[in-house]
């Protein structure tokens, strides 16, 4: 993919935002992409998630608002564990999350899982799907 | 042996099959799983940003329930509680300024500082009991059964908290060995099943279970090993579909590692609750002689 940058597009106050929540050093990754490798939600991402590291930390917060990759992540840290770079894609996966969901714009509203899904999913599946997708 | 036991909201009501089996085998083994008084949802995920720390109030609620009861070691048999758990416990012992933040929020409560360990009912078979001694206790060996070990992400992952090697676990293969069973190796046994996108995209399930069910089978196994009722609902709910998609596959059997030690013990069958099983895993096991 290519990227348009210039200082006009970088949004700095994202990536001071998304540091902080992760608590991670963005400049820690090299690209080599062993996350995406590792990813079993890779397929189904329109971003691959070593692209959201690098869009990330140049402050390109609209090409990550306009990708699913984040709610497609499961938190299965299989990126985490494998990072040669001890980088912890997981948390840096949560603060993107966590911007959206902290302006009340859910990406999952109770109301509408079905109501007999909602009787028969595990407590754990309602539990942690609506912690990490609503507000 | 008396241990202090933390349930969780799930074994309560979708995963009966999960625990009953674990406390009877227990019993039998002579420990007695005693639940703590109180206890709360650990809240299922951990949080993992840097400012969430209301989030870390659950969990370490319940370990201070179990301080409270003097004891210094709880069991979980529930994959996200104890993972929840013990990355909770982990941060109230080794970061100073968030707890004293959660001591003094929770100002009604004794202190906390990660004085409890966080285990899994598999731990104490292996670390405490002994694949050895396990397997002098089995009655009815499962002989013949091909089981293929499913560990998921929870057990295993992030590394600090892991029950076992992140790249290559061996428990659940040592334990299926130990009742006599033959373990069944496949490469997609800690790959995620998809966990909660149940909830937010119901339809990608069924292709994250496709790649862990096809290539179980591939390599031999007549059914799965859980030890996650998540993995257990994913894995599980969308077969129906799977075997009118895919030509030949008639589905697969999934048990819960505490079924078979159950069975694997000579206890009575009905503390297995079969019946909340997904697809019908006694045709199997009556092939084998261990079901009436």
């Amino acid at each position: 993919m290519s990227v348009s940058i210039s200082p006009g597009r970088v949004r700095s106050e994202f990536v001071k935002k998304i540091k902080e929540l992760s608590g991670e050093t963005l400049q820690l990754c090299y690209q080599c992409g062993m996350c995406s490798g590792n990813c079993p939600m890779a397929s189904n991402m329109d971003l691959s998630p070593r692209q959201i590291i690098e869009l990330a930390r140049l402050g390109l917060e609209e090409e990550i608002a306009n990708s699913k990759t984040v709610w497609i992540c499961a938190s299965c840290l299989a990126c985490t564990v494998i990072c040669p770079r001890g980088f912890d894609l997981s948390r840096l996966m949560e603060a993107i999350r966590l911007l959206t969901l902290r302006k009340r714009i859910d990406y999952v509203r109770p109301e509408e899982i079905p109501v007999k899904e909602r009787g028969e999913l595990p407590q754990i599946a309602m539990v942690s799907g609506l912690r990490k997708f609503s507000g | 042996m008396r241990l202090a036991y933390y349930p969780g909201c799930t074994l309560k009501t979708k995963a009966r099959n999960l625990e009953e089996p674990a406390i009877a085998s227990l019993e039998a083994l002579g420990f007695e799983l005693e639940e703590i008084p109180r206890w709360n949802c650990c809240g299922a995920v951990h949080s993992l940003a840097d400012d969430d720390l209301i989030h870390q109030v659950a969990p370490v609620r319940n370990l201070i329930r179990v301080k409270e009861q003097g004891k210094d070691v709880v069991v979980t048999l529930c994959s996200f509680c104890l993972n929840t758990l013990k990355r909770a416990n982990l941060l109230m012992k080794d970061d100073a300024e968030k707890r004293n933040t959660l001591n003094s929020f929770m100002d009604e409560e004794i202190d906390y500082s990660g004085e409890v360990r966080v285990l899994h009912l598999l731990e104490v078979l292996r670390d405490e009991i002994g694949w050895e001694a396990l397997a002098q206790e089995v009655k009815f060996p499962l002989r013949n059964l091909k089981l293929a070990p499913y560990y998921g992400c929870t057990l295993l992952r992030p590394r600090e908290v892991a029950i076992d090697s992140v790249e290559n676990p061996t428990i659940l293969r040592e334990f299926l060995k130990a009742l006599g069973a033959t373990p069944v190796e496949f490469p997609e046994s800690t790959r995620c099943c998809g966990s909660y996108q149940i909830v937010s995209s119901p339809d990608s399930i069924s292709g994250y279970a496709w790649d862990i069910l096809s290539s179980a089978l591939s390599h031999g196994a007549e059914a799965l090993v859980l030890t996650c009722p998540l993995c257990d609902y994913d894995l599980g709910q969308g077969q129906k579909e799977l075997v009118k998609r895919h030509n030949g596959f008639k589905g697969m059997p999934l048990f819960y590692f505490t079924q078979l030690l159950a069975l694997a013990l000579g206890l009575d069958p009905q503390v297995c609750h079969f019946e909340l099983n997904r697809g019908s895993p006694e045709s199997l096991l009556r092939e084998n002689g261990l079901l009436p």
